[in-house]
């Protein structure tokens, strides 16, 4: 019988199991490293912070150690000033930059996508400081910034301002001193990523628009922005998360200062855990970051309507 | 959708190319060209804040310490020098190649596996696993420090260059698997099949059929994971306090806040990070360019 069957259908059954060869374990097997991997590095991790956070934990003053319950997040609501300055300079930070970075590199672009004589070497150029790292860009403003021989000197020269002025650690120009910087390097983010999508806008529309009479920027108003509305969502959330988190570009430019009007709340973070060693409270810090970057992604995407009905 | 309608009439997207055949219906009527001001004034403009700070950098870098020459001119290298042994640059220069590298080849074989699995196969958990991907592109890595640095400690690797070589890699990891299986999904799963067929294991099929398409797309993740984590810093500075481990970001910050800062050091410093940087880019360039126009043509 067994033999019969074998017979009857000889090709199928050695192919049918090559083509799925351990299928039930390979795929399990497959995504095991990466799941390890992160199970280990970034989950336990952020359980840890969670648990901590409920903590009294200061590896300096071990005889405190215990549970604490919902204190800490009692003193960062109610005792804790710099929590809230912190976080109003976070929120203006990622405000200032996500905006004028979408808005530049908007404009950029749509220029390099016109037709024009030099575009290969012009796009290159626009986009080369993308690659720039946030310790390397610091490091490029902290040189035109110096007091010494900085920019401002060349331009003391020429009768504009003071010489010996430090943009860096004067507290009225530091904001805009640090948010040139960081739009030096991230402009390009936004223009590089807005030209891709704007290449796939179908050139038959524009033909359509042109014989309609309808102006260049009418033209950008009903077609091109629309068409971009959920590649900028997307790359503005993305950017959001990213210019609140990273913590490189204003840790070696101003260090937070000068006199903590430059600190973001990753920055409080770090210096709470690094500096002070109180672990549990800025676990409880890194908890409410966590809570406040989820809602406001969740509002963020909800009020934009993303991958709405435009589409 | 759009697209299939725009390339089925005009197959010729590329449009400097095609130029010839039909020039008459791809231009613009005259009066309305964009007028060239409106594209040279804006770009010269934007090119000037873009370029003058690189030219900053090579101008200190260049110029004699002391010298408030707008040109760098008489030339020198003794910042180079300085920084590369003095402030050991180069130590810091290898061990950032080795984190480098060595993230770049366990980033790429764990996402190339793990993108395998999720291109090519349904399983349970796998809509747990593409959320948990999607997730952990919000956590930051710079509010996980206090607890990596005590798994850390605890697997005796402070001080290792593996610790940044595995917090690297795991960071990059989710956003690379998402790449990976999205270039799989277009190798038709048929090329696999047929390889089956005329007897091909799983294993040989992959190796020979999908591997090689994979290379524009697998140059480009190796690529940005090296640049990542070549440029990056907060790990290297946790997780390693020996002078002899440190990487060149770490040294970077390290002139930066010196209590008088030697720009000139600083300035080469700076240039010796950027050079593979540039030079991994440079590289990668053509691949980059296949993928605005594949882009372009897809849509």
């Amino acid at each position: 019988m067994a033999q019969a069957a074998a017979v009857a259908k000889p090709p199928a059954p050695p192919r049918r199991r090559r083509a799925s060869a351990t299928p039930r374990r390979l795929p399990y097997l497959l995504i095991a490293p990466a799941a390890l991997l992160m199970l280990g590095f970034i989950a336990y991790p952020v359980l840890s912070v969670f648990y901590y956070s409920l903590q009294d934990y200061n590896p300096t003053k071990p005889w405190r150690n215990g549970f604490a319950g919902l204190d800490n997040f009692t003193r960062i609501f109610t005792e804790d000033p710099i929590f809230w300055d912190t976080l109003v300079f976070s929120a203006k930070w990622v405000f200032v930059e996500v905006g004028l970075q979408l808005l530049f590199g908007l404009a950029l672009a749509l220029i390099v996508n016109q037709t024009f004589v030099g575009r290969g070497i012009g796009r290159a150029l626009v986009f080369s400081p993308w690659a720039v790292s946030g310790v390397l860009t610091s490091a490029i403003w902290v040189l035109l910034y110096n007091s010494q021989t900085g920019i401002t000197r060349y331009l003391a020269d020429l009768g504009i301002g003071d010489y010996g002025t430090s943009w860096l650690s004067d507290t009225s120009t530091v904001f805009s001193a640090a948010v040139v910087a960081d739009l030096w390097r991230g402009v390009p983010f936004f223009a590089i990523l807005i030209l891709a999508d704007l290449q796939s806008v179908s050139k038959d529309l524009y033909e359509a628009a042109e014989v309609d009479g309808a102006s260049r920027f009418k033209q950008f108003w009903h077609i091109t922005l629309p068409h971009l509305k959920d590649a900028i969502i997307l790359s503005t959330l993305l950017r959001a998360v990213w210019e609140f988190n990273n913590v490189d570009l204003l840790y070696t430019l101003t260090g937070g200062g000068p006199a903590g009007v430059t600190t973001t709340l990753p920055l409080y973070i770090a210096n709470t855990s690094v500096d002070a060693h109180d672990f549990g409270y800025a676990s409880a810090l890194t908890t409410v970051a966590f809570v406040i970057l989820l809602f406001c992604s969740i509002v963020y995407l909800r009020l934009s309507k993303f991958g709405g009905e435009n589409k | 959708m759009i697209t299939k309608e725009a390339t089925a009439p005009a197959p010729a997207p590329a449009r400097a190319d095609h130029e010839p055949p039909r020039p008459a219906k791809k231009r613009r009527p005259a009066w309305d060209e964009v007028p060239r001001w409106q594209i040279y004034l804006p770009l010269g403009v934007y090119l000037v804040f873009t370029l003058v700070p690189f030219y900053w950098i090579l101008l200190f870098a260049l110029r004699p310490a002391g010298s408030t020459s707008l040109v760098p001119w008489p030339m020198t290298f003794d910042h180079f020098e300085k920084v590369w042994t003095d402030r050991s640059f180069g130590t810091f220069f290898e061990n950032s190649v080795y984190v480098g590298l060595a993230t770049l080849v366990m980033t790429t074989l764990v996402a190339l596996a793990g993108g395998y699995a999720l291109a090519r196969f349904d399983f349970k958990i796998k809509r747990a696993f593409m959320l948990a991907l999607l997730c952990s592109q919000f956590v930051p890595g710079a509010l996980l420090l206090v607890p990596l640095f005590e798994i850390f400690a605890e697997l005796q690797m402070i001080n290792s260059l593996g610790s940044v070589i595995i917090a690297e890699t795991v960071f990059q990891l989710p956003l690379s698997m998402i790449l990976i299986s999205n270039f799989i999904k277009n190798v038709p799963y048929s090329l696999e099949e047929a390889a089956w067929v005329d007897g091909c294991g799983r294993m040989r099929a992959f190796l020979v059929v999908v591997l090689p398409l994979l290379r524009p797309g697998l140059i480009a993740v190796g690529s940005f994971a090296f640049v990542h984590s070549w440029n990056h810093f907060l790990f290297a500075l946790m997780f390693l306090n020996n002078q002899d481990k440190q990487t060149i970001p770490v040294g970077l910050n390290t002139l930066m806040s010196a209590d008088s800062v030697d720009l000139g050091a600083l300035a080469a410093g700076g240039i010796i990070a950027a050079v593979p940087v540039v030079l991994v880019f440079a590289f990668i360039q053509k691949w980059l360019i296949t993928g605005f126009s594949a882009g372009a043509v897809k849509g």
